[in-house]
């Protein structure tokens, strides 16, 4: 970055010789500079604007709200400190959210993670880099689709009387297994979960097939010389290089997982008995159901909590890179 | 060299064991899609009776019902699409060359802002954000999406195209620069065209993202007339619950679009997908 300004300074005015002494650090200070600098904002300020505005603002707001609770009759605003937080502590079904946002993150890390690098590894062994491509590409389709259509597709498939599921179950004889998937508490929010690892695998398989057609081939060439033999071959190369794109993936699996609103909303809406809530949905049952903007907010706070920390192992993982600077 | 080599014995039994494995994993994935799409060609009735067979006639009637359903959140979908693929393209362009190509005060202070923005979820603004939209009277209209697509979307595809214009070589500008060209014309003549395969592949992102999204316009639309594909699909649902066969084409229809999209553009997709998680 450093080098990158020095040499539009220096072109800007037009190749002046640069003083190796004077400190660069100072120089954008001389007015015929500042001018130019000030002006060179103009590239960002649209961006700037739209994104603090829109982004950064609200979600500061959000801890403003998140200590006011609002009378629902009179519009009146009242500060109350903490309490929202406490009320989390002792609701209980935050912390059935909870713990149904870890079992989606887990799930889908062991699925849409390890699953799918599994299955890349798989494709990119086919000889036919036609077949390769096909398969990838038939894999993410799901992913392209709206996960609105695919949780109400899904919603339909786990119907008793028109559903496949449970015809499936029928005909593999496996009756004493079917049973109304979406409306048991104690199977829905596993029924979602499934719907999501269909709908998502074909994406980290994707990456995953590009991540492994980075490996040198070579290396394969010499384990094979060494005698070593696929797995040998998947365990001691395929799968060390291939480590930062498994991190990577883990993290934003489970970013994911602590923002999953959609399918619950649209397959059971937290539903039977808020056994499927997950933090996004109980967030809108409160705010946008029971006008409880205040709770809400403090349950926004918990799913900014998780994201921040899964954010600063993503940069603590790609520091090497230096995505920022 | 007279052992079987690992690759034959890869190659020759197990190709065939993996072509099993693939097959299956493909079948699993295909056949609730294949489902989907053919039982909006069926009748009502046997979608319950024989929900596994093939449809009995084909009949586009459903589809045709479906289509004059879903035809306004068609549009709906498809304006906010196109408007804010253009707004999010343009201003993180723009964003991209102030970061990359220009004499900017305090660069690594604003890249880290504009792609700080990347980390935050749309969840956790979603609260101030109602009040926000509607002391601004953008509450239940199209530019409420417009906007908020845009804004939670430059930061990503600023992040794609600044990563594209820092190896692009500096050559080409220093020349042009020489022969008096100003920064401006310097964009459009020069980075701009070079750019075009990370913009291409952040037009398609944006536009399956844009297709997609669900919970802003749930939130924040109420009027038929303004809201998108993936809340019609819910509305008409629990209006039109029991009429299965119409819901099927309906979603059918809804998904068609960005699956050929996807089918077209394999290639850019493929680029932005892997340069967004990391080279």
């Amino acid at each position: 970055m450093a080098a990158t300004s020095q040499i539009m300074q220096n072109g800007s005015v037009a190749g002046a010789a640069v003083h190796p002494l004077s400190p660069r650090r100072r120089r954008w200070l001389e007015p015929h500079r500042l001018l130019g600098h000030v002006l060179a904002l103009r590239w960002i300020a649209l961006a700037l604007i739209i994104v603090g505005w829109f982004v950064y603002y609200p979600i500061i707001d959000n801890f403003f709200v998140s200590t006011t609770n609002q009378d629902i009759f009179t519009g009146e605003v009242m500060h109350v400190g903490l309490e929202n937080y406490r009320r989390l502590a002792d609701d209980r079904v935050v912390l059935t959210a909870l713990w149904n946002n870890t079992a989606y993150a887990l799930l889908s890390i062991l699925f849409q993670v390890f699953g799918a690098f599994c299955l890349a590894a798989i494709v990119e062994a086919l000889r036919s880099a036609r077949w390769r491509n096909f398969w990838r590409a038939v894999y993410f389709v799901p992913s392209a689709i709206s996960t609105t259509v695919t949780g109400l597709l899904f919603y339909f498939i786990y119907q008793p009387n028109i559903g496949i599921l449970d015809g499936l179950l029928t005909g593999l004889g496996l009756e004493q297994w079917s049973r109304v998937w979406l409306g048991d508490p104690s199977t829905a929010i596993y029924a979602i979960i499934a719907m999501s690892q269909w709908q998502g695998f074909g994406y980290s398989t994707l990456l995953f097939t590009i991540a492994i057609q980075k490996i040198p081939q070579e290396l394969y060439d010499a384990a094979r010389m060494d005698g070593a033999g696929p797995l040998r071959q998947l365990w001691n190369i395929t799968f060390p290089l291939t480590r930062e794109m498994t991190g990577m993936m883990i993290i934003v699996t489970i970013t994911g997982a602590f923002q999953v609103f959609n399918e619950v909303m649209v397959m059971t809406g937290g539903g039977p008995n808020n056994s499927s809530q997950v933090l996004g949905t109980w967030l809108y049952q409160q705010g946008f159901i029971q006008n409880d903007m205040g709770y809400a907010a403090a349950i926004a706070s918990v799913v900014f909590a998780v994201t921040m920390l899964a954010a600063s192992a993503q940069l603590w993982l790609t520091r090497r890179r230096r995505v920022l600077v | 060299m007279n052992m079987i080599s690992p690759r034959s014995f890869w190659g020759g039994m197990s190709q065939a064991f993996l072509w099993a494995l693939l097959l299956a994993v493909g079948v699993v994935v295909i056949y609730p899609l294949l489902w989907m799409a053919l039982g909006g060609f069926k009748s009502n009735s046997q979608i319950f009776e024989q929900p596994f067979a093939l449809p009995e006639q084909w009949s586009f009637a459903n589809y045709l019902s479906a289509w004059r359903g879903v035809q306004g959140y068609m549009f709906s979908s498809l304006l906010i699409t196109v408007v804010s693929t253009v707004t999010t393209v343009f201003i993180s362009a723009w964003a991209a060359f102030g970061l990359t190509r220009t004499p900017m005060p305090a660069k690594p202070l604003v890249t880290a802002i504009v792609l700080g923005g990347m980390m935050l979820s749309p969840t956790v603004a979603l609260v101030p954000l109602v009040r926000m939209l509607q002391s601004l009277d953008l509450y239940d209209t199209h530019w409420a999406l417009i906007i908020l697509y845009t804004a939670f979307r430059v930061p990503f595809t600023t992040f794609l195209i600044r990563a594209y214009m820092l190896d692009l070589p500096r050559d080409l500008d220093e020349a042009a620069m020489m022969d008096g060209a100003n920064p401006g014309q310097i964009f459009r003549r020069i980075i701009l065209p070079l750019c075009r395969p990370i913009i291409m592949s952040c037009i398609v992102l944006h536009i399956l993202f844009a297709w997609n999204e669900y919970l802003f316009a749930m939130i924040f639309t109420n009027n038929p007339a303004v809201q998108t594909l993936p809340v019609g699909l819910t509305s008409m649902m629990s209006k039109q619950g029991t009429d299965f066969a119409q819901v099927f084409a309906a979603m059918t229809i809804s998904a068609l679009p960005i699956v050929i999209i996807f089918f077209l553009t394999q290639r850019y997709f493929i680029r932005g997908l892997t340069e967004g998680i990391g080279k």
